[in-house]
């Protein structure tokens, strides 16, 4: 299929959706709306919602608040889990003690933590933050400690026969390693650090885009619902063709990175 | 062409295996003996192929002389001292691809040189050398997945070589290879010995191979408990083309001598392999 014609097909999509969305909610079929305006709203209703948020500015704190959190989420988190994903991969035993908790841990549906974080630290950014950190954390760790452990044995010799000390193996041989798992998974944890910064904004908070979203949601705002929701949704798509940038220019080296992208 | 004249040593030997016997703990507690009671020295510039049926411990024996593997009874001595730990003199080129893939050709060859302490800018110029050296010039900046397995194989052998080892262990290097690809390598690896001698311990199961590359042939019989059953001169004369030196009468007479000794062996190791595998 040519990139015009798919392109086309992928607008018409959106087109009939949004359309069918419109007619069902303003014209009445057999004397009746199938949608009801007061829980579906209305495409109009919902894009002048979102110019009215941009146009007046407003936006743009949330927006920056949210993006601040999960920025911050995700540098603590894959920080925390590259450094315990190492230490546990180099210390066996540390990681058989360890191991029920950690899995205890990750089993733990994280947004039960929400409320606790908002009590011990407060409504402002930081909750969001720990709640983000919690959730990507455990994807880096469980991908760094992979990472670490399944170095090939025969490139590891090499650079033992190299004349390599741990601290060189370490430096030129389980880093990258560590580092290439960990930039396979960047999608899913960035995508969790957002999950993280707007779940913990809609239990509670001052600002950011979760906030919005449960305010409008808060007066029956069914429009404001929803234009938050495809807000939301750009960011995220935003935050992703980011990634894809990075993960393009550090995973050079990795043949399956450079033939998909290519 | 005469090796250089080095300076005067206490012992001809560069690798000295002195009844060396590898034994591993199998999971269910029995000893499995892969090597019993090596006996083998290689002396100064010298190239000794060791060849030997499919698992009869090649390999093994390889990684005694690295000092990757303890043997469980015997001696390793490199150039007289005793081997503890892992062998400093030597280069080792691994059968599978042993290039770290996260760098590119040169910086894969410059490591060697990096690690012991050059600098930067130095162990890049050096590196390009040898990458010039293998017929790599243009290809510094690849990736070794965008590189064929034969340049490949010329990068590792540069990343080996630019350290300059006195000895270089190698575990049939060109194995993955086609057969075309493995003469041209065996050429370039017989050019870049030939510059500067050193000991080559060459592990291979090709028998051909080894008569055309060493200067000596050493047969092992079938594991376990495999042992070196025959040790041979190879006569033919320096420098060699491997394409043509297949056409020698001298070749084909010391072929069919080992063949006759490793054909029994090659059957042992095939029926066990087959016997094996039919009782698992």
């Amino acid at each position: 299929m040519s990139k015009i014609r798919l392109l086309s097909l992928q607008l018409l999509v959106a087109v009939v959706m949004i359309g069918l969305w419109q007619l069902l909610t303003t014209v009445p079929i057999f004397g009746r709306l199938l949608l009801p305006p007061f829980f579906f709203s209305n495409p109009v209703d919902v894009g002048s919602q979102i110019v009215a948020w941009f146009s007046s500015g407003v936006i743009w704190k949330h927006l920056a608040i949210t993006l601040w959190e999960s920025i911050l989420a995700f540098a603590i988190g894959s920080l925390g889990g590259v450094l315990f994903g190492f230490w546990f991969a180099r210390q066996p035993t540390v990681a058989a003690v360890f191991d029920p908790y950690v899995k205890m841990a990750n089993a733990l549906p994280r947004v039960v933590l929400a409320p606790i974080f908002t009590l011990w630290l407060g409504l402002g950014i930081w909750s969001k933050v720990a709640l983000g950190v919690t959730l990507v954390f455990f994807i880096v760790f469980f991908n760094v400690y992979q990472g670490v452990r399944e170095v090939s044995g025969t490139v590891l010799a090499n650079g033992r026969m190299l004349g390599m000390n741990e601290r060189q193996l370490m430096r030129h041989v389980y880093w990258p390693s560590a580092l290439s798992w960990m930039f396979s998974s960047l999608h899913t944890s960035v995508g969790f650090a957002v999950v993280g910064a707007v779940v913990g904004e809609y239990l509670g908070s001052a600002a950011g885009l979760g906030y919005l979203i449960q305010q409008a949601e808060g007066v029956f705002d069914v429009a404001g619902v929803f234009a938050g929701m495809f807000v939301l949704s750009a960011f995220v798509i935003l935050i992703d063709l980011g990634v894809t940038v990075v993960e393009r220019r550090l995973l050079v080296w990795r043949p399956d990175a450079a033939h998909q992208r290519v | 062409m005469q090796a250089a004249p080095a300076a005067p040593l206490a012992t001809p030997w560069a690798v000295e295996l002195d009844d060396a016997t590898v034994a591993f703990r199998l999971a269910d507690a029995r000893v499995y003996t892969a090597v019993e009671r090596a006996r083998l020295s290689v002396a100064h510039g010298e190239f000794v192929a060791i060849v030997g049926p499919t698992g009869c411990g090649k390999s093994t024996l390889l990684n005694v002389a690295a000092g990757l593997l303890k043997p469980a009874a015997g001696t390793v001595r490199i150039f007289n001292e005793p081997l503890t730990g892992l062998n400093r003199q030597a280069g080792y080129l691994f059968q599978a691809d042993a290039l770290f893939p996260w760098k590119t050709a040169v910086d894969n060859v410059a490591i060697g040189l990096e690690i012991s302490g050059a600098s930067r800018a130095e162990a890049h110029a050096a590196a390009q050398k040898w990458l010039t050296l293998v017929g790599l010039g243009a290809f510094a900046g690849r990736y070794p997945h965008m590189l064929s397995g034969g340049q490949r194989k010329r990068v590792a052998l540069a990343q080996v070589l630019i350290r300059n080892p006195k000895i270089l262990l190698m575990d049939e290097p060109f194995g993955p290879l086609d057969a075309q690809t493995r003469q041209i390598m065996g050429n370039l690896l017989l050019d870049l010995w030939t510059a500067d001698r050193k000991a080559v311990l060459f592990v291979t199961h090709d028998l051909e191979e080894a008569i055309a590359l060493a200067d000596r042939v050493v047969i092992m019989s079938a594991g376990p408990q495999s042992r070196i059953i025959g040790d041979w001169r190879v006569p033919l004369p320096r420098p060699r083309d491997i394409f043509e030196i297949r056409l020698e009468k001298e070749f084909h007479t010391l072929h069919r001598e080992i063949w006759s000794v490793l054909k029994d062996e090659v059957l042992k190791g095939y029926a066990q392999s087959t016997g094996e595998t039919s009782a698992v």
